[in-house]
């Protein structure tokens, strides 16, 4: 699909190969192609500010092939999924969408930022889907800051207990009746390779 | 009678319960039927998309096929479960091999989905299939006086714009004129309240939370109006921290559009779980007490 890898290294090879096989498995993935460097997506992006790669940059990466550099950044992680940029792109590029291809090729690569474990919320996410049908909020929570994190356990603790008293959080995860069916579904997509 | 089928999405389980409540109870009072997808599970969130995006429509369609043989439109308050169920039938028209995988891996639940079934907002609902005409018809008390403070957040207009505008949606905007409220001039309706980023990047978060906050003490609101879990959540459970974080008094309540319909409708502040938020809604409760229309 993006024809010669020429003298790329062979991981930057593979990566690249990932890289399309993923925008291909979205519509208008390709649009990719067009972008025009205009920094537009940048300059809507709520988070931009905070990031070490701006969205506008990740492309400009890419096409330099320096695909490792994009997955060692923290930016694909910090895109909080608002779409300002998809809406905003002048060559109606899926930004956001691209953001999350990304975000695969990294799980599936195991290519993460140092010191910045994002990617672990979406996999316990993942595995509590499986365990319940739905998303058992306090569990993910707690799970997740004292993996990483075990201060802010306790710095959310009373805003915790305020939901808690206000039955706004519940202790106990709800399981689905028919969950067999939704481990079934998940395990036959499972077999579907990437993508 | 106008009925659908409902999905209330895990939030409003638990920390959007007073959006469940209030939607539940918003709707009967205006002869609208929602029948709970039975047994409905999670739609994947932003999550599943992280990891494996077949797999996350694959499970965000079971949901579709179970409301298909409720031959009914789906009706999904949470901000994220909309986008994402929306997401899924655009997944599954764009491309038939993706159809193909996600029914063969529904089969393995005895399901199939394959008449696209219409994925609706409430607002949407209530603006467009219902019409404000009627709503105003079955006001009982008018929120004259309070000033509200539209926040549409991301996932409802963006990417598409199914319903609204995606830079200045204003079905929000009219409901809450048709009970009487006065709608501020908020800049901020459509700017991002970080999502998840609260618990994966807390300080980003406080930042645009913090200015979505001010911009709504700017303009003199009384309440910001929400229309999705998160963006209440982040909003109202984490205003002290703002507060302590950046040296604001901030002490805005944080509702939901429904919570606001309720009231004028003469839902009574416990059948709307109004009193299970945080942060007490002064002005609108005081109004609430005063004599119906």
């Amino acid at each position: 699909m993006s024809g010669k890898t020429g003298s790329l290294q062979p991981k930057e090879a593979e990566l690249r190969a990932a890289f399309w096989e993923q925008v291909g498995s979205f519509p208008e993935g390709f649009k990719i192609k067009r972008c025009l460097q205009c920094g537009t997506c940048t300059g809507t992006c709520p988070v931009s500010y905070a990031m070490d790669l701006t969205p506008r940059q990740v492309i400009a990466l890419f096409r330099a092939g320096r695909t490792e550099e994009i997955l060692k950044s923290r930016t694909v992680w910090l895109c909080a999924s608002c779409y300002s940029c998809t809406v905003r792109c002048p060559s109606d590029i899926r930004v956001t969408d691209t953001m999350y291809a990304l975000k695969r090729i990294a799980m599936a690569k195991g290519i993460y930022p140092g010191r910045f474990p994002v990617h672990t919320l979406s996999r316990s996410f993942v595995n509590n889907v499986y365990r319940y049908g739905r998303n058992y909020e306090l569990g993910l929570g707690v799970r997740y800051f004292a993996r990483t994190g075990i201060r802010r356990l306790f710095s959310n603790a009373t805003l915790g207990w305020s939901m808690i008293r206000r039955g706004r959080m519940g202790l106990i995860p709800r399981k689905l009746k028919r969950v067999n069916d939704v481990q079934a579904i998940i395990k036959k997509a499972n077999e579907f390779g990437e993508g | 009678m106008l009925q659908y089928a409902y999905y209330p999405g895990c939030s409003l389980e638990h920390t959007a319960s007073p959006y469940d409540k209030s939607i539940r109870a918003v709707f009967k009072a205006l002869d609208i039927g929602l029948r709970e997808i039975d047994d409905w599970n999670c739609c994947g969130a932003t999550m599943y998309m992280s990891v494996k995006k077949i797999v996350g429509y694959a499970i965000s369609a079971r949901n579709l096929a179970l409301a298909q043989s409720m031959d009914m439109q789906v009706c999904a308050p949470c901000s994220s479960c909309y986008t994402i169920l929306r997401k899924t039938n655009r997944h599954i028209a764009w491309d038939p091999r993706e159809r193909a995988k996600i029914n063969e891996a529904l089969s393995a639940a005895g399901l199939t989905y394959d008449t696209l079934v219409k994925v609706r907002h409430p607002l949407d609902i209530l603006v467009n299939d219902l019409g404000v005409g009627v709503i105003k018809s079955k006001v009982t008390r008018s929120l004259r006086g309070l000033r509200v403070a539209p926040y549409y957040g991301c996932q409802i207009v963006r990417p598409h714009g199914y319903f609204d505008d995606v830079d200045e949606p204003v079905s929000m905007d009219k409901l809450m004129s048709t009970i009487g409220a006065e709608v501020v001039p908020y800049p901020c309706k459509v700017r991002c309240c970080g999502g998840m980023l609260m618990t994966t990047k807390e300080d980003v978060a406080l930042d645009l939370n913090m200015k979505l906050l001010q911009a709504a003490a700017d303009t003199e609101a009384d309440v910001i109006a929400t229309a999705c879990p998160l963006c209440q959540m982040n909003l109202e459970a984490y205003q002290d921290k703002i507060n302590q974080t950046y040296g604001r008094k901030f002490k805005v309540p944080v509702v939901y559009f429904s919570h606001l319909l309720g009231a004028a409708l003469g839902i009574s502040s416990e059948d709307m779980g109004l009193d299970k938020l945080l942060i007490e809604p002064v002005k609108l409760c005081g109004l609430m007490k005063g004599a119906a229309v």
